[in-house]
């Protein structure tokens, strides 16, 4: 009875939260470009869906991946604390949740099939030589990275400007260099990455080691790591083609020096 | 019906890293049964279940519908007309997208427990509601943005670079409070809804102008919605400090 409720709640917040973009898509479809709706039975069915569906899924995500994010950090925090005091607690004595944070982030984005999409296509643009599986794999680690160092970060308690700040200045860096082609993909692969699971779990992860942290607050040093998490793939994904382009011209210049060689 | 069991399998794809990652360390590490097993397998379900719904809602209701309006504005439409539909388009999905619902109710609740915001329903209400709306802005100015870099032929990297020195800029004179939310709050739009409709739009775009390839002026959308919200979130917060 209590789900049925709020179910029913859920179904009146998503319905104002999609009427937006269904009302003006209709007006740009009917008025702007004078169209007619060639399936609006089935149309009319796909706007019931998505607003059963987002409001099942906010609740899964109210009831689920926010309090087992929450849960597993105090878990796991815990379990470090066991044998020594949480006062005494060094940064570093939370390396398990690190651990923790890493496998959750490379294996979320690795997986992520808007990833693949991408990365396929990047492979046909480039004619094969940036690979589609080493840029997943560079992409993937980028995000595993940033989510490690922004759990760190709540742990050790430095500021965030400083780790976004520090990226910032290493993407401008690498972007001078870097292949041209690549660049406008290298910078939307961090949003790509992050779906509509994994921003929660991570979320309430930060969160979490905020709160178990001794001196740090949710408010101020919970969030964060999600930007992270989107800003370290830009450095791995142009390391990756940086790495490529940097192969390929040594192995042109070979096998241009090769014959030359033979004649001299 | 293919369609949706597609969708269903992607859901449970989604989520199985996830729990695969959860369920090892709980056996393996920490060597103990999950806690509130119940709870958690019935929120999987409603996660799974709700997920494949809307997805399928989206594939046959606003995906068809975005794609075709993306492309015929894109190759017809006035310049005006373009714009308009570029920022009603971010406006739109970033408000409809769940991950930032989800994020800016945790957000709304750890604001009123560290007693930024007052501890009410109505005033965590507000607070989400609002955090939603100026990130809705923001991804409507960035996709203006975004489409206007496309049609002058601007340079993306000029553009990302000075959208950094402007957000560390910000963060320097922005209440400490918001700037974690704000920094975040491009990652959470950037979801199930925004990044397929807003590169249907890039792609679109850059295909039906002469003298741009697809492929890579196609791209660079995505960036300036990663980054544009963070600088608003930042302004929003320095304004309501100040009131």
């Amino acid at each position: 009875m209590a789900l049925t409720l709020e179910l029913l709640r859920m179904l009146g917040e998503t319905s104002l939260s999609v009427l937006p973009i269904a009302a003006f898509m209709l007006f740009f479809h009917r008025v702007v470009l004078h169209r007619q709706f060639a399936q609006p039975a089935q149309l009319a069915i796909g706007f019931l869906f998505m607003l059963a569906g987002l409001g099942v899924f906010l609740l899964g995500l109210e009831q689920a991946l926010f309090p087992v994010g929450r849960l597993m950090v105090d878990q796991l925090v815990a379990f470090t604390t066991l044998r020594l005091p949480k006062e005494a607690a060094h940064w570093w004595d939370y390396r398990l949740i690190f651990a923790f944070a890493f496998c959750l982030a490379f294996g979320a984005a690795i997986a992520e099939p808007a990833l693949l999409a991408v990365a396929r296509r990047v492979d046909d643009l480039s004619g094969g030589a940036i690979g589609a599986s080493g840029l997943r794999v560079a992409a993937a680690l980028g995000v595993g990275l940033g989510v490690t160092v922004g759990c760190m970060r709540i742990a050790a308690g430095v500021p965030l400007l400083w780790c976004v700040g520090a990226a910032y200045a290493v993407i401008i860096a690498q972007t001078a260099f870097a292949p041209r082609v690549i660049t406008s993909m290298a910078y939307d692969i961090g949003g790509v990455t992050t779906s509509a699971i994994t921003v929660p779990v991570v979320t309430a992860l930060g969160l979490g080691l905020a709160q178990q942290v001794p001196g740090r607050s949710e408010l101020y040093d919970g969030f964060g790591v999600l930007v992270l998490a989107a800003t370290y793939p830009v450095i791995t994904v142009l390391g990756y083609a940086q790495i490529t382009a940097f192969l390929e011209r040594r192995t042109l210049r070979r096998r241009s020096q090769t014959p030359q060689d033979q004649h001299s | 019906m293919r369609l949706f069991w597609r969708m269903a399998l992607g859901s449970v794809r989604d989520l199985a890293p996830v729990l695969v990652v959860i369920l090892f360390f709980q056996a393996v590490v920490l060597d103990r049964p999950i806690a509130e097993l119940a709870v958690l397998a019935q929120g999987a379900v409603l996660v799974v279940v709700g997920l494949t719904l809307f997805v399928y809602g989206l594939e046959l209701a606003l995906f068809p519908v975005g794609d075709a309006l993306a492309y015929a504005l894109a190759e017809h439409g006035s310049f005006v007309w373009l714009v308009a539909f570029a920022f009603l388009l971010g406006f739109g999905t970033a408000v409809a997208e769940p991950a930032l619902t989800a994020v800016a109710t945790e957000a709304a609740k750890v604001a009123a427990v560290a007693g930024s915001i007052a501890d009410s329903p109505v005033s965590r209400a507000r607070y989400a509601l609002g955090l939603r709306l100026v990130v809705g802005l923001s991804v409507g100015v960035a996709l203006i943005l975004g489409v206007t870099r496309i049609v002058l032929g601007w340079s993306l990297p000029k553009l990302v670079v000075g959208g950094y020195v402007l957000v560390m800029a910000i963060t320097l004179i922005a209440p400490p409070e918001i700037i974690g939310i704000a920094y975040d709050s491009g990652a959470v739009t950037t979801s199930v809804i925004t990044v397929p409709l807003v590169t249907a739009l890039g792609i679109g775009l850059a295909s039906s102008l002469s003298g741009r390839n697809p492929l890579t002026d196609g791209f660079g959308m995505i960036a300036l919605i990663l980054l544009i919200p963070m600088i608003f979130v930042m302004l929003y917060g320095t304004l309501l400090a100040w009131l």
